[in-house]
């Protein structure tokens, strides 16, 4: 099957653009907070029924990245979650495989071989996740190390402290040169919205990591009590429709941390789809950072297919 | 210019005052929201005047109130038997403090003052006969039991997890009838979803503030006013409830039905009944709601 000429995504690569444009270019809009918000809170309230409803549950499957980051993951854990991640309902085949497994950078070697063949990629934090406070040469050496792996994605987190003491020339460069270390495999790069002052700051942020060549941005590491909220997401995703008006390159977007429900996963794709369209609706340009949402969605859908809600029983946990 | 101050008596309106009449509402892991469907029935007392509008509660109110009862049911059934003995009672001493009140409302809905005092009288009753329950039905029905191995070997019961109730709709049993079905399963450390009773749903909702206001912790009870047939056959498929008691379900067609649907994650059934007039409690009641444990422990030297 052919693809149309715009399904075909050219990958976004570094601006030569000086740090100092690139922050200018991103406050040229403000944002107007309660305008977000009030906006935002609107996507709440469709009604998606049945069809719609199906789809978009086997959507959120689809662009999931099922993730395990704790201090206790084991291999064992990983291989777990990894098996999961390829049949997620194994008593039903037509529930297809998530997007990828995002693991941290010691399980990179496992996931690959637990997922061979299963066509679901490896995600691996790196660059000290989810503080980021450590030395650039051990950011570089940790993203060099799962890459070699045989990560195919990599979550890397910007330097919160150097973007709020308002040195964007550190954040620029750092991702710049996270990216070109990637090689391959994507960038996505991880905001850490709830330790950014504003929305202004969002979009600050969102922007100078695009021009670095992100090929995703995300809102959160999920370690911190705020996590991704729609309107922070509202924000990014405005960021990624200004920035291809501008270059016609897409950038993909992943809300991660606090998404728990099916509900909200339907209410973020019922914003995907009225700010970007359906053409991001797509493992390739977006993606849900989650761990418990799984089961939730499989819950909901075998309400759908059985007429009785579940429970948790029914489910593993992980 | 200073007047003396008019000597008046003690200001008594003269016309009817103006009432504030509550909105019932449902009661759901420890809150009062509306039922999610937006849709409410009017209630008529004995004589067909207008008595309240009720919240009528939809299967989506219902799977909520699962889904909270599912989250209190494990802080509620690991408090200590004496904890919840104490929480039963403070039932009981609300429950009086708003004597009253009940009484007024059973009458309101049909019920005679003598027999309404008397129903009042005997749901208190019923608390206070659970809590003292509380910490000694395991003594009862627990045991020892001969092994012939070294090991002691003794059962233990345990709350069975989140039970749904169909609240009787048996005359005289509205406000006494929710404590003759709720009391028991809460002793144990379970927790409930109660289909209030569709004759006077508002003696439960005011229950549910009695609730609230009793150290029983948010969604350990939930309590949904509405339609039986709607309710009902939601609660007997939900895979994430483990007892139904259908004490309340006077259609014989629709309790078999509800059997059906509950033997699909093998539900422990309670089947329609009625309670003696002398009720209080038993404990029968109890056990019914409880799964017995039994553990094999190696003697030691």
């Amino acid at each position: 099957m052919a693809l149309a000429e715009s399904q075909i995504l050219r990958r976004n690569e570094p601006s030569d653009l000086s740090v100092r444009a690139v922050v200018d270019a991103a406050h040229a809009v403000t944002i107007d907070q309660v305008g977000v918000e009030e906006r935002a809170a609107s996507f709440t309230k469709r009604s998606i029924k049945k069809d719609a409803k199906l789809w978009g549950l086997d959507l959120a499957i689809r662009t999931m990245d099922l993730t395990t980051l704790e201090g206790a993951d084991t291999p064992g854990k990983v291989r777990a979650l990894s098996a999961k991640a390829i049949h997620p309902d194994p008593t039903n085949p037509d529930i297809p495989s998530v997007a990828a497994v995002c693991v941290f950078p010691n399980f990179v070697a496992v996931a690959k071989r637990a997922l061979e063949g299963s066509g679901v990629q490896v995600a691996s934090v790196a660059t000290g996740f989810p503080s980021g406070q450590v030395p650039f040469s051990a950011k570089l050496d940790d993203v060099r190390a799962a890459v070699e792996d045989g990560a195919d994605e990599i979550d890397m987190v910007i330097d919160r402290g150097a973007f709020l003491r308002g040195d964007y020339a550190t954040v620029y460069e750092e991702v710049k040169r996270i990216r070109e270390a990637c090689g391959d495999a994507h960038l996505k790069v991880i905001l850490e919205t709830g330790e950014l002052g504003s929305y202004d700051d969002v979009r600050a942020a969102s922007w100078i990591s695009m021009a670095a060549g992100a090929d995703f941005i995300k809102t959160s590491t999920g370690k911190i009590g705020a996590a991704a909220t729609l309107p922070v997401t509202l924000v990014m995703l405005e960021a990624i429709r200004d920035y291809w008006e501008l270059t016609g390159i897409k950038v993909g977007m992943k809300p991660a941390g606090g998404i728990r429900t099916a509900k909200q996963s339907l209410q973020y794709l019922v914003m995907l789809n009225e700010t970007l369209g359906l053409e991001w609706m797509r493992p390739e340009l977006w993606r849900f950072g989650a761990s418990s949402l799984l089961n939730d969605v499989l819950m909901q859908l075998r309400t759908q297919a059985t007429g009785a809600y579940s429970g948790g029983d029914y489910f593993t946990l992980d | 210019m200073a007047t003396a101050p008019k000597k008046t008596t003690a200001a008594r309106p003269t016309a009817k005052r103006l009432g504030v009449p509550k909105t019932y509402k449902l009661y759901i892991g420890g809150k009062f929201p509306r039922s999610e469907s937006g849709r409410s029935y009017e209630l008529l007392d004995a004589k067909d005047a207008f008595l309240a509008n009720v919240s009528q509660a939809s299967r989506k109110d219902a799977r909520d109130a699962v889904q909270a009862a599912r989250k209190a049911v494990s802080g509620w059934s690991k408090a200590t038997a004496y904890n919840r003995g104490q929480v039963l009672y403070r039932i009981a001493e609300v429950l009086d403090g708003r004597r009253t009140q009940f009484i007024d409302e059973l009458v309101a809905a049909g019920s005679t003052a003598r027999a309404a005092e008397a129903e009042v009288d005997a749901a208190i009753a019923t608390w206070v006969f659970h809590a003292g329950f509380a910490d000694k039905y395991s003594q009862v029905i627990g045991s020892t039991n001969p092994v012939a191995a070294p090991y002691f070997n003794f059962s233990l019961p345990e709350p069975t997890g989140v039970v749904a109730v169909i609240a009787p709709q048996q005359a005289g049993f509205s406000l006494r009838g929710l404590a003759a079905t709720l009391a028991p399963i809460l002793v144990s450390g379970n927790s409930a979803v109660v289909v209030a009773s569709e004759l006077n749903p508002l003696s439960a909702i005011s229950f549910a503030e009695v609730l609230a206001t009793s150290d029983v912790p948010g969604g350990v009870v939930n309590v949904l006013t509405g339609f039986v047939d709607e309710l009902a056959p939601g609660l007997a498929k939900h895979m994430d409830v483990n007892a139904i008691d259908l004490a309340g379900v006077e259609d014989d067609t629709l309790a078999t039905a509800l059997e059906v649907d509950a033997a699909e994650n093998l539900k422990r059934v309670v089947r329609p009944r009625t309670f003696a007039a002398r009720h209080t409690g038993d404990l029968a009641e109890i056990t019914r709601f409880t799964e017995l444990k039994t553990v094999w422990h190696p003697i030691g030297v």
